[in-house]
């Protein structure tokens, strides 16, 4: 009668393994377990003029910010007193993340999401899969709503259109895009009126002013952030709806066929391989956005395409004098279908309220709240950048870039342009951003680089189990 | 009689029964799950994913990406055991056995090196991604490419050039895996019996000659073990990958692998059901990988 080790059986390991509660293991679950979904759409309380949807004075509110580019002072500085003043009562906790899908996706799958997210930055969670699933809360009666300021004026009254365009998936406004992004090529204003360079009107004006500089020895002409070539491929469809007219845009949007392949495309996939091979900052392949920024800052170079949040990420290492400036792409014929000054405007920064969180009705006057005068009025000055509130920069101080892009936006008017495959079809995207780097360093010709896009683009259009956009 | 069976099965239960329960719940339970997710459409955010049969198996054969991903795993299978093996054994050597005259010591100044080249085996993957971009920058601010530049010399655009970009990531690998293999390595020739050598080098064997007639035949056991744990690195290698290269695999998907596509499909296209089909499929290339090497590696031992 021994009791060492040697007598266990394998099998007797086996027996006694399965001892083991096996009922735990079930209970820890990837996939999500079904849950009844709350019925929280009905609206608590009555509704009324000053609260229109409805709003229990005293019910939580959880508010998820992005810690980007802009911090997340401006929602715990501006917007959060705002709702508070008018909801004493209510519990709001605003938190941030630099990572929301990593933090908020588990809640979606789990069924208690938060009220308010800002969805955006690299790891944002796909609109399209969230609209699929049917989580956002539909934002219609946001835009019907009287506006926070003035009970006469609705909230849809104060927005930019192209928010209302952009925030609606099938068919249902979801989506509130905050910050107006303008986007153009931008240098600094010191060094072309020290160097005498004057902003390219024409494409061919471009070539030379790029060439002059090249000649000057004193920097390299242009660059862009090489290693995320959507930077580029942004000025590239840009000029191409110049060309050929918005629908060129989209067509690619609606993956129509050989919309890639289109006569205007060609042409200005051309021009820009033609930036790629002679003008490019030495090196511009393998260099981030911060990088060719700060080369910009330094004078290294003097132009890059960007959007009009660059002079607020460049803050700390512009010089104090190098006043930013952005100008629209230059005309490329003299026939082309949109005007000089046509710009590709996008909101961004964008907030959704989640259909199944507990309290969607204060989600939406959180919102409310945020497209005040006041609070767009002071996110703008705080970030510098343009909301999409309008008015809401009158009479502030603004920056130089965005005093820039402000005015450009003037002059544009009703022609601006923009394009969505990019946030509907994340394998176009990364398709698309492969390509153009490929297409900017010489590994594809113009040709060969729409074909390439244009299969992705069939190739998506073929697959059930993409879901499809249309707009 | 009875009950001393029974408490000895009590025993161990009440030991295994806690490791047991977390492996069931936190790896073999997810394994099934990720079998079950890879046949259904899910997307992440659904309470409710339907089951959609083996569609994404079928749509995983015409994903050219994801069969770049694995030509670059298979090409790493087989390069970065080969070259960190070649290079980790002739370092041992060195440091072990091939300084000059006396056939049991190191080259001069042994220990230092050992120390130096187990450095890179201590830093975090993630800091030595970080580490080599630059070390990779494009300018002349790069460590290799300011050298090359200061010489008038064209900069390789080692992370940028979609033909360069594959072995600068082989390259980072085999660099962070030599020191450890030099200390296997070394550990397998100290126990190799000294008198070996000294008959050899009676005989007249050169270093040469001692590396291929008594070294590497000692220490085959050895050089197996490192082809399996290499072979298995080469396989999942995530993170080098990911945070090395310019997006994340590129540029042009030139250096992407199994497990970045997976991550990819997962978390930035939200197509959680096809991603545990890629899951799956790398579940497989592993096993296939682990009972082919098993298999090779039965072979006789030499006693000594």
């Amino acid at each position: 009668m021994t009791n060492t080790p040697q007598n266990i059986t394998r099998r007797q390991l086996l027996r006694g393994a399965a001892l083991v509660p096996v009922a735990g293991a079930l209970a820890a679950c990837a996939t999500p377990a079904s849950k009844a979904p709350a019925s929280s759409s009905a609206a608590p309380v009555a509704t009324s003029a000053a609260n229109p949807f409805g709003v229990a004075a005293d019910k939580p509110l959880e508010v998820w910010i992005f810690d980007g580019g802009f911090g997340t002072a401006y929602a715990k500085d501006i917007h959060q007193p705002l709702f508070k003043a008018k909801y004493p009562k209510a519990q709001i906790k605003i938190e941030s993340t630099k990572e929301i899908t990593k933090v908020l996706q588990p809640r979606f799958a789990g069924g208690n999401p938060p009220d308010v997210i800002d969805n955006s930055g690299a790891n944002a969670m796909d609109f399209g899969a969230l609209a699929q699933d049917g989580q956002l809360q539909d934002l219609a009666p946001l835009l019907d709503a009287p506006s926070w300021d003035d009970p006469n004026v609705k909230v849809r009254d104060l927005l930019d259109p192209a928010v209302v365009e952009i925030g609606t998936y099938d068919g249902k406004f979801a989506v509130l895009g905050y910050v107006n992004y303008i986007f153009g090529v931008w240098y600094s204003q010191k060094v072309f009126r020290d160097n005498g360079w004057q902003v390219p009107k024409t494409w061919d004006e471009f070539l030379k002013l790029c060439e002059t500089i090249k000649k000057s020895g004193k920097m390299a002409p242009f660059t862009y952030a090489g290693k995320f070539p959507q930077y580029l491929y942004e000025p590239l469809l840009t000029m191409a709806a110049k060309i050929g007219g918005p629908e060129v845009l989209v067509n690619i949007d609606n993956l129509e066929d050989g919309a890639w392949t289109a006569e205007p495309m060609k042409q200005s996939a051309a021009a820009w391989a033609e930036i790629g091979a002679k003008y490019l900052m030495e090196g511009t392949a393998g260099l981030d956005h911060v990088q060719t920024q700060t080369a910009q800052n330094k004078y290294k170079v003097a132009m890059l395409p960007a959007g009009s949040w660059l002079e607020n990420e460049q803050k700390t290492t512009t010089p104090a004098d190098f006043e930013y400036g952005m100008f629209p792409l230059p005309d490329f014929t003299g026939s082309d279908k949109m005007p000089y000054g046509t710009l590709h405007t996008s909101p961004g920064e964008n907030f959704i309220v989640p259909a199944k969180g507990a309290n969607p009705q204060a989600g939406m006057e959180y919102l409310r709240a945020m497209l005040s005068k006041k609070a767009a009025g002071d996110f703008s000055e705080l970030v510098r950048t343009v909301s999409v509130v309008k008015g809401a920069g009158e009479g502030r101080q603004l920056s130089p870039g965005a005093a820039s892009a402000s005015k450009a936006v003037t002059a544009a008017g009703a022609n601006t342009v923009t394009y969505r495959w990019q946030t509907w079809y994340g394998q176009l995207k990364d398709e698309a951003i492969a390509a153009t780097g490929e297409l900017m360093t010489g590994g594809l010709t113009p040709d060969k680089y729409l074909e390439r896009l244009q299969k992705k683009a069939d190739e998506i259009k073929g697959d059930s189990s993409i879901k499809k956009f249309k707009r | 009689m009875l009950f001393q069976r029974y408490r000895r099965g009590l025993f161990i239960t009440a030991f295994l029964a806690a490791p047991v329960t977390l492996y069931l719940v936190y790896v073999i339970s997810p394994y099934i799950q990720a079998f079950y997710i890879a046949t259904t459409d899910w997307r992440g955010v659904s309470a409710t994913p339907s089951f959609i049969g083996f569609e994404n198996f079928t749509r995983l054969f015409s994903d050219g990406i994801f069969w770049k991903a694995v030509r670059h795993n298979a090409a790493l299978l087989v390069l970065l055991p080969l070259l960190t093996i070649v290079i980790a054994l002739f370092f041992a050597f060195l440091l072990n056995v091939g300084g000059g005259s006396g056939g049991r010591e190191g080259v001069r100044g042994s220990k230092l090196y050992r120390v130096i080249f187990f450095f890179p085996q201590v830093l975090a993957v993630a800091v030595v991604a970080v580490l080599f971009q630059q070390v990779f920058r494009p300018d002349g601010s790069g460590m290799l490419n300011g050298p090359l530049m200061a010489l008038g010399i064209e900069p390789i655009g080692f992370l940028s050039n979609p033909g360069v970009a594959f072995w600068s990531v082989l390259g980072v690998m085999v660099w962070q895996a030599v020191g450890f293999y030099v200390v296997l390595f070394s550990a397998g020739l100290a126990s190799i019996p000294r008198d070996m050598f000294e008959a050899a080098q009676i005989d007249g064997a050169g270093r040469g000659s001692l590396f291929f007639r008594i070294t590497l035949p000692l220490l085959w056991d050895t050089v197996q073990v490192a082809w399996v744990y290499l072979g298995i690195l080469a396989l999942d290698v995530f993170a080098i990958v990911w945070v090395m290269t310019d997006q994340h695999g590129g540029p042009d998907f030139s250096t992407t692998v199994m497990a970045a596509e997976i991550y990819r499909n997962a978390f930035s296209y939200f197509r959680f059901g096809y991603a545990s089909a890629l899951g799956v499929v790398m579940f497989f290339f592993t096993v296939g990988f682990a009972i082919i090497s098993l298999r090779l590696s039965r072979r006789e031992r030499i006693e000594y």
